[in-house]
């Protein structure tokens, strides 16, 4: 068997929750080790945009062969608290897309599906033709579905709102080249 | 079941955020602070961890939005929620949501909230814990209404149920009056509050403000951490508030601290809370008002004469610590004196004066602390409450705090927009408030004395 990432976020949960700061679990060739990094550890950035880049806990999952990978791209050298960490969305206040692309922002604050359902077809994708009523995706927000519309005629050219990811109000969920 | 508690959203503004962020950096806790898009660019905004844009400048569509609120906690991974002051903070609705989405709630619980909330409700609640309230009750007919008055005596107020903060309250000089009065005020009360109940109350010619703080942990047991007395109130608003009380009678102190913990050690209260009483003067009686069920705007007076972070210790109780003081931890010394500098002209009948702080000197020393999310270039929205700082003063006694806080208020500079800045210094420099002991009428004479 193999651990998921999902796996792994509850395993860090139950560390989390216990008084030991270090964890190492070896199964069917597979070692994982984790390090509770201790309060304090985040740094602020001093360019004062108010995201901080909050490091992943340091987390290494060793192959049988010895091999050891990192699970995540995305690895500092800080150490962090055993904790999903926080990831800075984009910049809100982008500049003005180039090529004169109209941005089709969030309305609100929610989790951004792309698609009426799970398993259907997405309601737009690139290439899609919109017109400005046209439903390019759904912002639900404890439950209560919202459609995003995409208020203006063209083509998608873009998609950037990520499908089951919470969106910031105002945050861009795709490009649209207008008519 | 308490969960430790990594990283707190704050659904909040101004500078309560700041002052909740501080705490938070301070015990290595993370902060995802709410903002409206007015707010994108505040300071807490740019000292939280991540900041997340939850709605449109309109409160209704932001900060008010519980939804949202609990939207944004669960999908950035917050285990629990700050209401600060003010917006949700004394929201039942939000407390709920909390409990059944399984994020702590750093505040009451729900149903605390409702029990302190329902104005007639938290007075039966007094009565029941032996806490005196001001004769008066609810009344429901004409007939009731004169029967109970007469009782009562003139003078007498006819307050709404769903009202609060001075709102939805008036005055009967003359029981004669009463009747269309009652009509009156019960039609504002429904179209105001959505609710046209009202009750009548005993008019207290000079009375004082007086408050207890306390800290409950839930299954209990109450402390208090001393009183704080808020009489310089303009149209029910406070402006400057002050710990200790002065003059207050020692024995009646006492009264007033236990009878506060009687009442919050009978909901079982959790968190931080205050009793609010009003103390008549002339009868040396104080009388059970309301109680509020967040922390409040003018906690740091409690703060300096204590040493106690009431932040910390509400974080505390939400999370596994628990409420670890007891009350012989609580010893204050000196005396501190708070003042709210409001982005408000006093030349034009306090009209509040939004726009752009172009530069601001904010005063330091021995015994200053300021309390603001306000630093050169910062905005001041249109949209929300008009209070930008607090200036807190410590000093050994009250002289020396009153002291040191009027030369603060000498060294504060706001450039930009008008602030009430020289009428708080007017009222610091009066020779009323320097005996201490004002009554709640204070402000409203000197003004008549002299406009602003």
């Amino acid at each position: 068997m193999t651990l998921t990432r999902k796996d792994i976020e509850e395993i860090m949960g139950l560390l989390e929750a216990s008084r030991f700061d270090r964890l190492a679990l070896e199964m069917d060739g597979v070692k994982l080790e984790l390090e509770r990094g201790g309060a304090g550890l985040r740094e602020r950035p001093s360019t004062g945009s108010g995201r901080a880049d909050v490091a992943h806990p340091p987390l290494t999952l060793s192959s049988s062969k010895g091999r050891a990978e990192p699970v995540e791209a995305r690895r500092t050298t800080q150490t962090a608290p055993a904790q999903p960490t926080l990831i800075p969305s984009p910049p809100s206040t982008s500049p003005a897309p180039a090529d004169g692309l109209v941005e089709v922002k969030s309305p609100l604050l929610g989790v951004f599906y792309r698609a009426p359902k799970p398993g259907e077809p997405p309601f737009v994708e690139v290439g899609s033709r919109v017109e400005p009523d046209t439903v390019i995706g759904i912002i639900e927000v404890m439950k209560l579905m919202n459609s995003a519309r995409a208020g203006v005629a063209g083509e998608v050219v873009e998609i950037l709102g990520v499908n089951g990811e919470m969106v910031e109000h105002g945050e861009v969920l795709m490009l649209v080249r207008p008519d | 079941m308490a969960k430790p508690i990594r990283r707190i959203l704050i659904a909040n503004r101004g500078e309560i955020a700041v002052r909740i962020i501080r705490t938070c950096e301070a015990l290595g806790i993370e902060t995802v602070l709410c903002v409206s898009e007015a707010d994108r660019h505040s300071l807490g905004a740019q000292m939280a961890t991540r900041a997340v844009c939850i709605g449109p400048s309109s409160p209704a569509k932001s900060y008010l939005s519980v939804e949202t609120v609990v939207q944004a906690a669960l999908g950035t991974g917050c285990d629990a929620i700050h209401p600060g002051y003010g917006f949700l903070s004394e929201r039942a609705e939000l407390a709920r949501l909390c409990e059944q989405e399984g994020v702590t709630f750093i505040g009451p619980t729900a149903a605390q909230i409702e029990a302190v909330g329902d104005k007639l409700r938290a007075r039966s609640e007094a009565i029941a814990a032996d806490v005196p309230v001001v004769p008066g009750g609810p009344v429901g007919s004409p007939a009731e209404a004169r029967a109970l008055a007469e009782q009562i005596g003139a003078p007498l107020l006819v307050k709404a149920v769903g009202g609060g903060g001075g709102r939805g309250m008036k005055l009967v000089e003359d029981l004669t009056d009463l009747d269309s009065v009652m009509d009156m005020a019960s039609a504002e009360a429904g179209a105001a509050f959505g609710d046209p109940r009202v009750y009548l109350e005993r008019y207290v010619a000079k009375g004082r403000h007086i408050e207890v703080q306390l800290l409950g942990d839930g299954e209990g047991r109450v402390i208090h951490l001393g009183e704080r007395d808020c009489s310089v109130q303009r149209r029910y608003q406070k402006l400057v508030e002050e710990t200790p009380a002065p003059h207050l009678p020692a024995a009646t102190r006492e009264r007033l601290l236990a009878a506060a913990v009687r009442f919050a050690e009978r909901l079982s209260y959790r968190g931080a809370g205050t009793v609010e009483f009003l103390y008549d003067v002339e009868r040396d009686e104080f009388y059970f008002l309301e109680m509020n069920a967040r922390i409040q705007v003018e906690h740091p007076v409690t703060e300096e004469v204590t040493e106690i972070d009431l932040i910390a210790e509400q974080i505390a109780i939400a999370s596994v610590q628990g409420l670890a003081l007891t009350q012989a931890d609580i010893a204050p010394t000196g005396a501190a004196i708070e003042c709210r500098i409001n982005a408000e002209d006093p030349a034009s009948s306090f009209m509040p004066s939004p726009g752009t702080v172009t530069d601001v000197n904010w005063p330091s020393g021995e015994g200053i602390r300021v309390d603001t999310h306000i630093v050169p270039g910062a905005k001041v929205p249109p949209f929300y409450d008009s209070m930008i700082a607090k200036i807190i003063a410590y000093g050994p006694d009250r002289a020396s705090a009153l002291q040191r806080l009027s030369n603060a208020l000498a060294n504060t500079r706001i450039e930009g927009i008008a602030t009430n800045l020289a009428f708080q210094r007017r009222i610091l420099a009066d020779p009323d408030f320097a005996r201490g002991g004002v009554d709640t009428g204070f402000l409203t004479r000197l003004l008549e004395r002299e406009p602003a």
